[in-house]
């Protein structure tokens, strides 16, 4: 009786215990990101108050100022959003094309040498950002296709592909090598039975590894920082650097493009968020 | 005449191979050539002297760059080994929750989606010694002084190490998440049957069937390594007094700021290889490991 009793307590308190862990973690994850996006509905003096106001009030001008153009700081918004756009969009596209005929030819051919290869493309995206930029700001710019977005979306096509290579091998691979063979004794030529049979089927993985893309290119610095240098091709999160002065950080507007910038990253992410993690796990552990 | 033609898995590699050369390869032979020359961006006829190793030895016998070198070694295995342990436990605890665990996962998905730069930015904004929301929730509960986060040395690594710990360890968390899915139940049972204790059930069960798991992570990881750069440049530019200085932001910092081309690409060859050490080491623990469990194909 006074066992059970004990007993029972205890795992009452590992409950507790696992609950308030849990609690904490996804505090932890949640609280920096809802920080900002409260703080960029947060007026100047506010954010700089001191001591701290805990009861936030709301206004909108950090956004008016953000699409206002020329707004405060004179941060053109609108062309970095329009840039990364172009910039990502494309150069996902590209990959995408050429990630899948390497990953199909990984999963659908034998030949010598392959694990080499494999691991020779991986290598290639080991590379840090920052080291590459510095031959490639020296090349693109002997080419004269610095701060072009021709010139970004070809660095970062070179940065997406052996990824996508790596993802889009473990979905073919995941189809049954008799499904085309079928669609060929129909008739089919090879090139047909990749399009209506196999691709469909690996659809939800090209998608997964799109996603990917995207979001490297979306989010990428170190080449950007470089390899941009006026309105016309700047990407955002370079545009973010210019609300920070020599002394002085414009807090408030540096939040707002923030959350400008993570809102399409979110709704990507959530729209496909299954195949997401399928997309890693079959690629990695059964590739 | 018989045209030679190229074997069909060649051509449909060949895109891959082509770009890749001509961005990413191309521009490494030059870096590489350039390494051996006192080429400066301000003097461009630099490039065609050959000093042969002088950048090499002069980074060698650098102090400042060794104590960079150090330091990203060092931020690299405690980063690394933190992330591998929050994300196991983050996934042991989400697999036990009952309800609600969909919701659980999407909010792991939360840090991925960020840039490293938006990340640094927003970490550099809650640690600010003035304005922070950590000093200002620490003033609010009666604590007088202000922690100067990113203007103190010690307390400078530490933020940058949380922000980055942050951002990477849902990537842990949500792969070894998906492992436990992917676990078969007999094992467990039968174990349990046996009498097994909590702790040899996932010392001897659990463990090694999420192991190839682990290393994709791992691996995953290894390929961005150098994302670090993006949050120290913004969080505190390799500041204060190179306290906080990796090798990628001194390597940037000496390429662009002194535009001493030769010397950064000299520590660029280092960095690269310090990177593909890491991804060559975990590649093979993750062929190693599935190897192991028969998953091999």
């Amino acid at each position: 009786m006074d066992r059970n009793l004990t007993h029972r307590n205890r795992r009452r308190v590992l409950k507790a215990v696992h609950f308030v862990a849990l609690f904490l973690t996804m505090a932890i994850i949640c609280i920096p990101g809802l920080w900002i996006v409260l703080n960029s509905f947060r007026p100047t003096v506010e954010i700089m108050a001191k001591p701290p106001v805990w009861t936030p009030s709301f206004t909108l001008d950090h956004y008016r100022a953000m699409f206002g153009g020329a707004g405060e700081g004179g941060v053109p918004v609108f062309s970095y959003f329009r840039n990364s756009m172009i910039v990502s969009v494309t150069s996902t596209v590209i990959a995408i094309l050429i990630g899948m005929s390497g990953g199909y030819a990984f999963a659908r051919y034998r030949f010598k040498g392959k694990g080499a290869y494999f691991v020779g493309l991986m290598l290639f995206r080991a590379v840090p950002g920052v080291a590459l930029s510095l031959p490639l700001f020296i090349v693109f710019a002997r080419v004269g296709i610095i701060d072009t977005h021709f010139g970004l979306i070809l660095a970062y096509v070179a940065m997406n592909v052996p990824f996508t290579v790596w993802l889009t091998d473990g979905f073919f691979r995941q189809i049954p090598k008799e499904l085309h063979e079928a669609a060929e004794i129909d008739g089919c030529t090879r090139w047909q039975a990749f399009w209506k049979v196999e691709f469909p089927v690996a659809r939800s993985g090209v998608a997964s590894a799109a996603i990917f893309a995207f979001l490297t290119s979306w989010n990428e610095f170190a080449l950007a920082s470089q390899l941009t240098r006026s309105v016309g091709s700047k990407t955002m999160p370079v545009g973010l650097l210019d609300f920070t002065a020599e002394f002085t950080i414009n807090w408030g507007g540096m939040c707002a493009l923030a959350v400008l910038m993570i809102i399409p990253a979110l709704i990507l992410t959530f729209l496909v968020q299954k195949h997401l993690i399928a997309g890693l796990t079959f690629g990695g552990v059964k590739g | 005449m018989p045209r030679r033609r190229f074997p069909e898995w060649l051509v449909l590699l060949l895109p891959a191979f082509i770009v890749i050369a001509a961005v990413v390869l191309i521009p490494l032979i030059f870096s590489l050539y350039s390494s051996f020359t006192p080429y400066k961006l301000t003097r461009p006829s630099t490039l065609w002297r050959w000093v042969g190793t002088y950048n090499y030895e002069k980074i060698l016998t650098d102090a400042k760059f060794w104590a960079a070198f150090g330091r990203t070694v060092l931020f690299l295995t405690i980063a690394l080994n933190l992330e591998l342990i929050l994300g196991l436990g983050i996934a042991l605890m989400v697999n036990k929750v009952t309800w609600g665990q969909r919701t659980l996962r999407t909010i792991l998905m939360f840090p991925m989606m960020f840039s490293p730069i938006l990340v640094g930015f927003q970490f550099k904004f809650i640690f600010n010694d003035n304005i922070g929301l950590v000093n200002n929730v620490l003033q609010s509960l009666g604590s007088n002084t202000a922690l100067p986060w990113l203007v103190d040395g010690k307390l400078a690594m530490f933020s940058i190490l949380f922000a980055e710990i942050w951002m990477s360890t849902s990537v842990f968390a949500i792969l070894i998440l998906a492992g436990l899915f992917a676990m078969p139940r007999d094992p467990l049972e039968a174990a349990k049957v046996d009498g097994c204790t909590a702790w040899q059930t996932f010392r001897h069960i659990t463990l090694p069937f999420l192991m190839p798991f682990i290393f994709i992570a791992m691996t995953i990881r290894s390929l961005d390594v150098a994302r670090a750069y993006d949050i120290v440049q913004i969080m505190t530019g390799g500041g204060p007094a190179r306290r906080t200085e990796l090798l990628w932001t001194l390597m940037s910092r000496t390429g662009y700021v002194d535009a001493r081309m030769g010397l950064a690409n000299a520590m660029g060859y280092v960095s690269i290889i310090l990177s593909i050490l890491f991804t060559i080491y975990f590649f093979r623990k993750l062929s190693a490991a599935r190897a192991e469990l028969g998953m091999a194909g």
